[in-house]
Protein backbone atom coordinates (compact mmCIF):
# COMPACT_ATOMS: atom_id res chain seq x y z
CA UNK A 1 0.00 0.00 0.00
CA UNK A 2 2.98 2.28 -0.56
CA UNK A 3 1.05 4.30 -3.15
CA UNK A 4 -1.83 5.11 -0.83
CA UNK A 5 -0.72 8.59 0.34
CA UNK A 6 -0.39 9.81 -3.25
CA UNK A 7 -3.63 8.16 -4.35
CA UNK A 8 -5.50 9.57 -1.36
CA UNK A 9 -4.22 13.11 -1.99
CA UNK A 10 -5.08 12.84 -5.67
CA UNK A 11 -8.55 11.56 -4.74
CA UNK A 12 -9.05 14.52 -2.40
CA UNK A 13 -8.10 16.99 -5.13
CA UNK A 14 -10.41 15.23 -7.61
CA UNK A 15 -13.48 14.87 -5.39
CA UNK A 16 -12.77 17.88 -3.13
CA UNK A 17 -14.47 15.92 -0.39
CA UNK A 18 -12.91 13.62 2.25
CA UNK A 19 -15.73 11.05 2.39
CA UNK A 20 -15.82 10.64 -1.41
CA UNK A 21 -12.01 10.54 -1.54
CA UNK A 22 -11.91 7.66 0.96
CA UNK A 23 -14.53 5.70 -0.97
CA UNK A 24 -12.73 6.38 -4.23
CA UNK A 25 -9.41 5.09 -2.90
CA UNK A 26 -11.05 1.98 -1.44
CA UNK A 27 -12.79 1.26 -4.74
CA UNK A 28 -9.52 1.79 -6.59
CA UNK A 29 -7.72 -0.76 -4.40
CA UNK A 30 -10.51 -3.30 -4.76
CA UNK A 31 -10.59 -2.91 -8.54
CA UNK A 32 -6.81 -3.18 -8.68
CA UNK A 33 -6.93 -6.32 -6.54
CA UNK A 34 -9.54 -7.91 -8.80
CA UNK A 35 -7.81 -6.85 -12.02
CA UNK A 36 -4.30 -7.64 -10.91
CA UNK A 37 -4.21 -10.56 -13.34
CA UNK A 38 -4.50 -8.11 -16.22
CA UNK A 39 -1.62 -5.99 -14.96
CA UNK A 40 1.44 -6.64 -17.07
CA UNK A 41 4.53 -7.32 -15.01
CA UNK A 42 7.30 -4.91 -15.81
CA UNK A 43 4.96 -2.07 -16.70
CA UNK A 44 4.36 0.87 -14.44
CA UNK A 45 2.29 -0.23 -11.43
CA UNK A 46 1.96 3.29 -10.10
CA UNK A 47 0.61 4.64 -13.42
CA UNK A 48 -1.76 1.66 -13.61
CA UNK A 49 -3.18 2.47 -10.15
CA UNK A 50 -3.67 6.13 -11.10
CA UNK A 51 -5.42 5.03 -14.25
CA UNK A 52 -7.90 2.99 -12.21
CA UNK A 53 -8.35 5.90 -9.80
CA UNK A 54 -8.98 8.36 -12.62
CA UNK A 55 -11.39 6.05 -14.45
CA UNK A 56 -13.33 5.33 -11.30
CA UNK A 57 -13.55 9.00 -10.47
CA UNK A 58 -14.79 9.92 -13.92
CA UNK A 59 -17.30 7.08 -14.14
CA UNK A 60 -18.70 7.12 -10.62
CA UNK A 61 -17.97 10.21 -8.63
CA UNK A 62 -18.04 12.95 -11.18
CA UNK A 63 -21.44 11.83 -12.38
CA UNK A 64 -22.68 11.71 -8.79
CA UNK A 65 -21.47 15.23 -8.08
CA UNK A 66 -23.80 16.48 -10.80
CA UNK A 67 -21.63 19.43 -11.59
CA UNK A 68 -21.76 20.68 -15.13
CA UNK A 69 -18.43 19.84 -16.66
CA UNK A 70 -16.41 22.97 -17.29
CA UNK A 71 -14.28 22.26 -20.30
CA UNK A 72 -12.35 25.46 -20.60
CA UNK A 73 -10.16 27.68 -18.51
CA UNK A 74 -9.43 31.35 -18.97
CA UNK A 75 -6.26 32.30 -20.79
CA UNK A 76 -3.62 33.55 -18.40
CA UNK A 77 -0.36 35.15 -19.49
CA UNK A 78 3.02 33.42 -19.07
CA UNK A 79 4.80 34.05 -15.76
CA UNK A 80 1.63 35.51 -14.24
CA UNK A 81 2.66 34.94 -10.65
CA UNK A 82 6.35 35.71 -11.07
CA UNK A 83 5.63 39.11 -12.55
CA UNK A 84 3.42 39.95 -9.57
CA UNK A 85 5.49 38.32 -6.84
CA UNK A 86 8.50 40.32 -7.94
CA UNK A 87 6.46 43.32 -6.81
CA UNK A 88 5.87 41.92 -3.33
CA UNK A 89 9.16 42.77 -1.70
CA UNK A 90 12.68 43.70 -2.64
CA UNK A 91 13.78 44.30 -6.18
CA UNK A 92 12.71 42.49 -9.28
CA UNK A 93 16.21 41.11 -9.61
CA UNK A 94 16.32 39.62 -6.11
CA UNK A 95 14.87 36.20 -6.73
CA UNK A 96 15.06 35.20 -3.08
CA UNK A 97 12.33 37.76 -2.36
CA UNK A 98 9.93 35.89 -4.64
CA UNK A 99 10.99 32.53 -3.28
CA UNK A 100 10.39 33.75 0.27
CA UNK A 101 7.01 35.07 -0.77
CA UNK A 102 6.16 31.59 -2.11
CA UNK A 103 6.94 30.12 1.30
CA UNK A 104 4.14 32.19 2.80
CA UNK A 105 1.54 30.12 0.96
CA UNK A 106 0.10 27.49 3.28
CA UNK A 107 -0.94 23.95 2.35
CA UNK A 108 -4.57 25.10 2.41
CA UNK A 109 -3.80 28.01 0.04
CA UNK A 110 -2.22 25.75 -2.55
CA UNK A 111 -4.88 23.05 -2.25
CA UNK A 112 -7.64 25.65 -2.60
CA UNK A 113 -6.01 27.14 -5.70
CA UNK A 114 -5.58 23.72 -7.34
CA UNK A 115 -9.12 22.68 -6.46
CA UNK A 116 -10.45 25.89 -8.01
CA UNK A 117 -9.33 24.76 -11.49
CA UNK A 118 -11.84 23.15 -13.85
CA UNK A 119 -11.58 19.39 -13.63
CA UNK A 120 -9.71 18.53 -16.84
CA UNK A 121 -7.03 21.12 -16.06
CA UNK A 122 -6.91 20.21 -12.37
CA UNK A 123 -6.29 16.55 -13.22
CA UNK A 124 -3.57 17.40 -15.74
CA UNK A 125 -1.68 19.70 -13.35
CA UNK A 126 -2.17 17.31 -10.45
CA UNK A 127 -0.76 14.34 -12.37
CA UNK A 128 2.14 16.36 -13.80
CA UNK A 129 3.27 18.58 -10.97
CA UNK A 130 2.10 16.86 -7.80
CA UNK A 131 2.44 13.23 -8.89
CA UNK A 132 5.32 13.78 -11.31
CA UNK A 133 4.02 11.82 -14.31
CA UNK A 134 5.31 12.53 -17.83
CA UNK A 135 3.07 13.81 -20.65
CA UNK A 136 2.99 10.30 -22.11
CA UNK A 137 2.03 8.67 -18.81
CA UNK A 138 -0.72 11.23 -18.24
CA UNK A 139 -2.03 10.59 -21.73
CA UNK A 140 -2.28 6.87 -20.85
CA UNK A 141 -3.76 7.47 -17.40
CA UNK A 142 -6.47 9.85 -18.60
CA UNK A 143 -6.92 8.32 -22.07
CA UNK A 144 -6.55 11.75 -23.64
CA UNK A 145 -4.28 12.43 -26.67
CA UNK A 146 -0.84 13.70 -25.70
CA UNK A 147 -1.24 17.07 -27.46
CA UNK A 148 -4.38 17.76 -25.47
CA UNK A 149 -2.65 16.66 -22.26
CA UNK A 150 0.21 19.05 -22.93
CA UNK A 151 -2.10 21.94 -23.64
CA UNK A 152 -4.12 21.24 -20.49
CA UNK A 153 -0.99 21.06 -18.33
CA UNK A 154 0.37 24.33 -19.67
CA UNK A 155 -2.90 26.24 -19.53
CA UNK A 156 -3.77 24.67 -16.20
CA UNK A 157 -0.45 25.77 -14.69
CA UNK A 158 -1.01 29.33 -15.81
CA UNK A 159 -4.55 29.28 -14.42
CA UNK A 160 -3.16 27.85 -11.18
CA UNK A 161 -0.78 30.80 -10.94
CA UNK A 162 -3.71 33.19 -11.20
CA UNK A 163 -5.70 31.18 -8.66
CA UNK A 164 -2.73 31.27 -6.28
CA UNK A 165 -2.38 34.97 -6.84
CA UNK A 166 -6.08 35.46 -6.05
CA UNK A 167 -5.72 33.45 -2.83
CA UNK A 168 -2.48 35.28 -1.96
CA UNK A 169 -3.75 38.77 -2.62
CA UNK A 170 -6.89 38.10 -0.55
CA UNK A 171 -4.49 37.38 2.32
CA UNK A 172 -2.16 40.25 1.51
CA UNK A 173 0.73 37.92 0.60
CA UNK A 174 1.37 39.27 -2.89
CA UNK A 175 1.16 42.58 -4.68
CA UNK A 176 -1.38 43.21 -7.37
CA UNK A 177 0.63 44.92 -10.08
CA UNK A 178 2.76 43.15 -12.62
CA UNK A 179 6.27 44.15 -13.55
CA UNK A 180 7.61 43.75 -17.05
CA UNK A 181 10.24 41.06 -17.23
CA UNK A 182 12.80 43.29 -18.85
CA UNK A 183 11.98 46.61 -17.20
CA UNK B 1 18.26 41.30 -27.65
CA UNK B 2 18.95 37.81 -28.85
CA UNK B 3 22.63 37.14 -29.18
CA UNK B 4 24.09 34.66 -31.63
CA UNK B 5 23.86 31.22 -30.10
CA UNK B 6 26.70 28.74 -29.96
CA UNK B 7 24.20 26.28 -31.36
CA UNK B 8 23.44 28.22 -34.51
CA UNK B 9 19.94 29.53 -34.02
CA UNK B 10 19.09 32.35 -31.68
CA UNK B 11 16.45 32.29 -28.99
CA UNK B 12 14.81 35.48 -27.84
CA UNK B 13 13.15 36.11 -24.47
CA UNK B 14 9.62 35.52 -25.76
CA UNK B 15 10.55 32.15 -27.21
CA UNK B 16 12.45 31.12 -24.08
CA UNK B 17 9.53 32.02 -21.82
CA UNK B 18 7.07 30.38 -24.14
CA UNK B 19 9.03 27.10 -24.18
CA UNK B 20 9.84 27.18 -20.49
CA UNK B 21 7.34 24.47 -19.52
CA UNK B 22 8.52 22.16 -22.30
CA UNK B 23 12.07 22.81 -21.18
CA UNK B 24 11.43 22.18 -17.48
CA UNK B 25 9.36 19.09 -18.28
CA UNK B 26 12.23 17.61 -20.29
CA UNK B 27 10.04 17.44 -23.39
CA UNK B 28 12.29 19.28 -25.89
CA UNK B 29 14.69 17.89 -28.45
CA UNK B 30 18.30 17.98 -27.32
CA UNK B 31 19.19 20.82 -29.72
CA UNK B 32 16.30 22.93 -28.56
CA UNK B 33 17.00 22.14 -24.91
CA UNK B 34 20.57 23.39 -25.30
CA UNK B 35 19.41 26.57 -27.02
CA UNK B 36 16.93 27.39 -24.27
CA UNK B 37 19.40 26.42 -21.56
CA UNK B 38 21.98 28.76 -23.06
CA UNK B 39 19.49 31.61 -23.16
CA UNK B 40 18.49 31.05 -19.52
CA UNK B 41 22.14 31.07 -18.46
CA UNK B 42 22.88 34.34 -20.20
CA UNK B 43 19.64 36.22 -19.71
CA UNK B 44 19.16 37.28 -16.07
CA UNK B 45 15.41 38.00 -16.16
CA UNK B 46 14.56 34.76 -17.98
CA UNK B 47 16.91 32.77 -15.75
CA UNK B 48 15.22 34.28 -12.68
CA UNK B 49 11.80 33.43 -14.05
CA UNK B 50 12.88 29.85 -14.73
CA UNK B 51 14.17 29.44 -11.17
CA UNK B 52 10.90 30.80 -9.86
CA UNK B 53 8.90 28.31 -11.92
CA UNK B 54 11.01 25.44 -10.56
CA UNK B 55 10.53 26.70 -7.02
CA UNK B 56 6.78 27.13 -7.53
CA UNK B 57 6.46 23.59 -8.80
CA UNK B 58 8.18 22.27 -5.69
CA UNK B 59 5.90 24.36 -3.49
CA UNK B 60 2.81 22.99 -5.26
CA UNK B 61 4.03 19.39 -4.92
CA UNK B 62 5.05 19.77 -1.28
CA UNK B 63 1.92 21.62 -0.17
CA UNK B 64 -0.52 19.11 -1.64
CA UNK B 65 0.16 16.27 0.77
CA UNK B 66 -2.48 14.86 3.09
CA UNK B 67 -2.47 12.49 6.03
CA UNK B 68 -4.13 9.18 5.19
CA UNK B 69 -6.62 8.33 7.97
CA UNK B 70 -5.72 5.12 9.84
CA UNK B 71 -9.35 4.08 9.54
CA UNK B 72 -9.08 4.13 5.75
CA UNK B 73 -5.97 1.92 5.74
CA UNK B 74 -7.80 -0.56 8.01
CA UNK B 75 -10.96 -0.41 5.93
CA UNK B 76 -9.12 -1.18 2.71
CA UNK B 77 -7.13 -4.03 4.28
CA UNK B 78 -10.39 -5.53 5.56
CA UNK B 79 -12.14 -5.12 2.22
CA UNK B 80 -9.29 -6.89 0.43
CA UNK B 81 -9.27 -9.68 3.05
CA UNK B 82 -12.99 -10.12 2.55
CA UNK B 83 -12.51 -10.20 -1.20
CA UNK B 84 -9.78 -12.84 -0.99
CA UNK B 85 -11.90 -15.01 1.34
CA UNK B 86 -14.80 -14.88 -1.11
CA UNK B 87 -12.43 -15.74 -3.87
CA UNK B 88 -11.08 -18.74 -1.95
CA UNK B 89 -14.65 -19.87 -1.21
CA UNK B 90 -15.43 -19.98 -4.90
CA UNK B 91 -12.69 -22.43 -5.66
Amino acid sequence: MEHMPGLYSAALRMTRNAADAEDLVQETYLKAYRAYGSFEEGTNLRAWLYRILTNTFINSYRAAQRRPEVTDVEDVEDLYLYKRMADSGGTAAGRSAEDEALDRFTDDDVKAALEALPEAFRMAVLLADVEGFSYKEISEITEVPIGTVMSRIHRGRRALQKALHDVGSARGLVGSTAIGLND
Amino acid sequence: MAEESLFGETVNCDEAVHQLYHYLDGELTEDRRLQISEHLNFCGPCGGAAEFEVELRQVVANRCKDHVPESLIRRIAEAIDEESRQHDGER
